[in-house]
């Protein structure tokens, strides 16, 4: 395969992954703007989603103090982000377009319409309400674009290139919450029952589609540190770091043994999963969450890196 | 005489460059005015250079990098004998119809102030081909400006002109656009020049005119210096314009910004004064 | 002038409103048909079309401009006797356009025999220098051609003009044929019609047929293509997915040791055909256009070492401009030995001055193009052009008689069509498509058919506003 095209759907998936985290942290903010001004700082919900997304620097540059408005439309819209749901479905359907040879009808018609559809959008004329619809709306076209993937791509190289780009994206994305919100999964901060904190942490695991997971896991009050065990160590949980670099392991191991070749790629992903399988979590918060999380974001983007070395340049 | 030529061209990238790729234009060919006695291209690199001929007849190296490269010297020396031939070239190869130096290229285009200068040396007269490539030649030398302040490597015939200002590249330029406008096959040939008053160390190659005269064949013409060539002359490499007969072309990946250094001796051995160059 | 309609014939329609035999059968369907039904069938076609992504980028920028090329549902249809002429004409001229070009860049019997003026090849910006060198693999240089042909008359076809560089349109061709056996298998039914989807076959063994002699094994072949802000990526795209070959772009392509490679997810891979669709000025940077960001570095030494084959050949150029098209009678008797059997439209060659003089004496009758033009740019139709455009063109054509060449209106066929009004008699023309290999000539039954969806337009370029329709070659 040609490294241009495995390069393309490499970041098509990554595209895709990443429009479906951000409808996924506005959503949260969402939720949690709708608590009592009390309870919360003013704004802060907004601020966080800016974090989480990595896109803290050129907003302030843009905006200054975050707003609902101007959060939404940057997230959203704005062709100035390259990371907002426009822009990733955009960059998405570009990278589909480059490589239709590769793709089945289904998949390319799964991001050729949500592109289409997103053009007929109006953006200053969405209310609440319709912002939500749209953010419910994106969160079925990413299910709809892995469905197509799931069923009628070929399972050979391009796809592990696909799968490849959504892992490491999405163990990018699952670093980013913790990173913003470790503060608030530290035992050590736990207030007594707060029902602020109780609202975050579920709004947590529903921002990674793990409320009801987390239930069936530890049958157990929401804690904090079993939050942190979930969407780090739990090798079940999709979402987790753990699975994550599973997923990224696999993938690689598909493509040493499809070419015939283990490179520098393999031994990354191999090491990443064993340390992080022999980890527990209290030892993550002994040598500290924040620094732990640090660490992983930036393992990740070189695992990142080595890939394209080895196969998409 | 007997010329020695050394030239350095030196190369360096801000980044390495993931590839370059070159085509050199730097080996002269005998004729019946110049005998190449000894040639060398070499490189720093360790790079296959093969040698080979472009559609003119040029002697070509072409190479290809693909290691990240960082900086890269091409080192050409030589000896060449020469013989005043008045400009007449002869005991060369034409691999092309001379037709095909009647076109016009990006760089040699022509434009109304232009036409009206060559126009008016062509005058109502009818003169002979060769008088008229004379005095086109003694018309551009006295009317443009020997300059290297005001043009670069891109600077189009059409644009010299209209500042009336140039190095032998721009010169040269103006003097093929012109002749082919007037319906004289005209080409560009990049060279070298022994300096008569003695200067060595030179900032550039030469460069000049080469015109059809039926019945005569190919005869040069340097604009910058208003002559014909003569044994001072080296001639190396021809082409439609300086694009297809430049010394070097290349194409490069990666690199950021090029700096690039130019060495250049050009001697009369029986002068004795070659000073080596390191 | 009344245009001869290709479903009616020369006087507009039959007194008893009847078809030409040809049509006879679709004429009886199409009158049975409710208007709803083909409204209904039309929403159906854009539909497919639109899902399918084959668009064609106008003006080659934004992702905005993207739009469909109009589709018209009713076909052009030809007789199997009517092709097989055309068909004899197009593999004749293909054959002497490739004699031709061996002959410009070899040695030159043609001017010397005074077929053509030496200054129409020597001092084309189309003639390639570089390929004075070495003849093109197997003595091809067009592999690929499009003639465009128009109709006059019951037995008149015309040769408007070659497109012997990368001409473009042959996935309508096949896209079209698709839709309409979706929408109409009825039609189908009711007629045989010569089947146009082995193109793609046709053109992978033409491409691997043409391979460097010193390829081993079974060449391989790529479609290079600029990206895909290129107008016709869509097209690129669905031949390489068609042949199963891959689409590389410049970048994707290097050269060592005298071969190009492609870089793969596993290493560099060896190619050995490359059918390219840039043009030739942005092949190779260290040859041609220097600041061409997608050619390939040193191509040009690679083909000039007969280590790759390149597709069409560079230089073939010369073969479509407008002012040689106006010596390809006296070019098909040189190179032949045979009488031309298409027609050659006559055309006023504005760089001799009794012909500027007459163009510019009679420039609202005529057709004036410019010699190295396409898409049907920079063009002036006399009889449509107002007097301002007429007078600002004669200023053109003044200030660059040999840029241009002119020709006589021609009254080009029209066929029904289904505009806002409902069914219309619109202008067509035919670009069939001819393949030509190491293992010989082959031409898909029918082409693309354009059509000009203005009202008395004659200007059928997609471009322009042009649409296409099936074409339908039937067995009889």
């Amino acid at each position: 395969m040609l490294s241009r095209t495995a390069d393309s759907l490499y970041w098509m998936g990554r595209y895709m992954e990443r429009a479906d985290f951000n409808a996924r942290i506005l959503e949260a903010a969402m939720r949690l703007a709708s608590l009592p001004a009390d309870d919360v700082t003013p704004g802060g919900e907004w601020d966080s989603a800016i974090a989480i997304s990595d896109v803290g620097e050129a907003f302030n540059a843009l905006h200054g103090a975050a707003t609902e408005a101007n959060v939404r439309d940057y997230l959203a819209f704005d062709a100035n982000n390259p990371s907002s749901i426009r822009a990733c479905l955009r960059q998405a359907r570009s990278n589909a377009r480059a490589v239709r040879t590769a793709l089945t009808p289904e998949v390319w018609e799964a991001i050729n319409d949500a592109w289409n559809e997103m053009g007929r959008m109006v953006p200053a004329a969405m209310d609440m309400e319709a912002f939500a619809r749209f953010l419910e709306w994106l969160k079925g076209v990413a299910r709809a674009y892995d469905g197509a993937v799931h069923r009628t791509q070929l399972r050979n190289d391009g796809y592990a290139f696909l799968r490849l780009g959504a892992a490491v994206e999405r163990a990018d994305n699952t670093a980013r919450i913790l990173d913003v919100k470790y503060h608030l999964l530290l035992p050590d901060n736990e207030p007594v029952g707060g029902g602020l904190d109780y609202f975050q942490w579920s709004t947590i695991l529903r921002e990674v589609s793990a409320l009801t997971a987390y239930r069936w896991v530890y049958r157990e009050s929401i804690k904090p540190w079993l939050v942190a065990d979930l969407l780090i160590l739990n090798r079940q949980m999709p979402r987790s770091l753990l699975n994550c670099c599973e997923d990224i392991a696999l993938h690689l191991d598909r493509l040493a043994s499809t070419y015939s070749r283990r490179g520098p790629a393999q031994k990354m992903a191999t090491a990443a999963v064993g340390r992080l399988s022999g980890l527990r979590i209290e030892q993550i918060f002994q040598s500290g969450l924040h620094e732990f999380i640090t660490r992983f974001i930036a393992e990740n983007a070189r695992i990142s890196t080595v890939i394209a070395e080895q196969y998409l340049l | 005489m007997r010329i020695r030529i050394v030239y350095d061209t030196r190369y360096a990238y801000e980044t390495p460059a993931r590839a370059v790729a070159q085509v050199l234009r730097l080996t002269p060919r005998s004729n019946d005015g110049q005998y190449v006695a000894h040639w060398c291209v070499e490189l720093d690199i360790d790079e296959a250079a093969p040698c080979g001929e472009d559609a003119f007849g040029n002697v070509t190296h072409t190479f290809f990098t693909t290691k990240p490269l960082s900086h890269l010297t091409i080192t050409v020396s030589g000896v060449v004998e020469t013989a005043d031939t008045h400009g007449l070239l002869s005991g060369v190869i034409e691999p092309l119809a001379p037709d095909v130096f009647l076109r016009e290229t990006a760089l040699t285009t022509m434009d109304d102030d232009m036409r009206a200068f060559a126009d008016g040396i062509a005058g109502a007269a009818s003169r002979d081909r060769l008088t008229l490539l004379h005095d086109l030649l003694a018309a551009t030398h006295a009317d443009v400006t020997f300059d290297t302040a005001s043009t670069n490597v891109a600077t189009s015939a059409v644009e010299a002109f209209a500042l009336r200002r140039g190095v032998c590249q721009d010169l040269t330029h103006i003097y093929i656009a012109c002749a082919r406008h007037l319906g004289i096959p005209a080409r560009y040939v990049s060279g070298h020049l022994v300096k008569l008053d003695g200067d060595v160390e030179q900032q550039a190659g030469h460069a000049w005119a080469e015109a059809l005269v039926p019945g005569l064949g190919w005869i040069g013409f340097d604009v910058a210096n208003g002559v014909c060539p003569s044994e001072t002359h080296v001639r190396v490499a021809t082409g439609f314009d300086y694009l297809s007969a430049a010394p070097v072309r290349g194409s490069r990946i990666g690199g950021g910004t090029e700096h690039l250094s130019v060495k250049l001796a050009v001697a009369d051995l029986a002068q004795r004064q070659m000073q080596t160059s390191d | 002038m009344a245009a001869y309609d290709e479903m009616f014939g020369a006087d507009g329609a039959f007194a008893d409103g009847a078809s030409r035999a040809v049509y006879g059968e679709l004429k009886l369907w199409m009158d049975a048909a409710s208007p709803e039904f083909f409204d209904a069938r039309r929403r159906q076609a854009e539909l497919f079309f639109r899902r399918i992504g084959i668009t064609f980028a106008v003006g080659g920028e934004a992702e905005a401009s993207e739009r469909l090329i109009p589709f018209d549902i009713v076909p052009r249809i030809l007789s199997g006797g009517e092709w097989r002429k055309l068909e004899r004409g197009l593999i004749q001229r293909a054959k002497a356009l490739n004699a031709f070009l061996c002959d410009i860049y070899g040695p030159g019997e043609c001017i010397k025999a005074g077929v053509i003026p030496a200054e129409l090849v020597y001092q084309n910006s189309q003639y390639r220098v570089e390929m004075t060198r070495i003849p093109p693999p197997h003595g091809v240089f067009v592999h690929i051609s499009g003639t465009d042909l128009v109709r006059t008359g019951e037995d008149d076809f015309y040769v408007l003009e070659d497109n012997a560089r990368t001409p473009s349109g042959v996935s309508y061709m096949l896209e079209n044929r698709e839709v309409m056996m979706r929408l109409f298998p009825e039609l189908f039914a009711r007629h045989r019609i010569a089947p146009v989807e082995t193109y793609t076959d046709g053109l992978l063994s033409t491409l691997k047929s043409v391979a460097p002699v010193f390829a081993e094994g079974d060449p391989t072949a790529v479609v290079l293509t600029p990206g895909p802000f290129n107008s016709a990526f869509y097209e690129h795209s669905f031949l390489a997915d068609k042949m199963g070959v891959e689409l590389v772009e410049g970048s994707d392509l290097f050269v060592q040791d005298c071969r190009v490679h492609m870089r793969t997810t596993e290493g560099p891979r060896q190619v050995d055909v490359i059918y390219r669709r840039i043009d030739d000025d942005f092949l190779d940077p260290l040859v041609f256009r220097p600041d061409s960001a997608i050619g390939v570095p040193g191509l040009m030494s690679v083909y000039e070492a007969g280590r790759v084959t390149i597709v069409n050949a560079p230089g073939a150029g010369v073969a479509d401009d407008k002012a040689v098209y106006s010596y390809m009678p006296e070019i098909i008797r040189f190179f032949t030995g045979e009488e031309p059997i298409l027609k050659t439209v006559p055309t006023w060659r504005c760089r001799e001055p009794d012909s500027l003089a007459y163009v510019l004496e009679h420039l609202p009758e005529l057709v004036v193009k410019e010699v190295n033009g396409s898409g049907g740019y920079g063009m002036l139709v006399g009889p449509t052009a107002s007097k301002a455009e007429i007078e600002a063109f004669a200023a053109k054509l003044k200030g660059d008689p040999t840029g241009f060449i002119a020709q006589p209106t021609l009254a080009l066929s029209t066929c029904p069509t289904f505009v806002e009004k409902g069914l219309a008699p619109r202008h067509v023309d035919l670009r069939p498509f001819v393949l030509t290999g190491a293992d010989g000539v082959r031409v898909t039954p029918g082409g693309l058919t354009r059509v000009a969806l203005t009202e008395g337009s004659l200007v059928v370029n997609s471009s322009q506003g042009g649409g296409t329709k099936d074409t339908w070659v039937l067995d009889d």
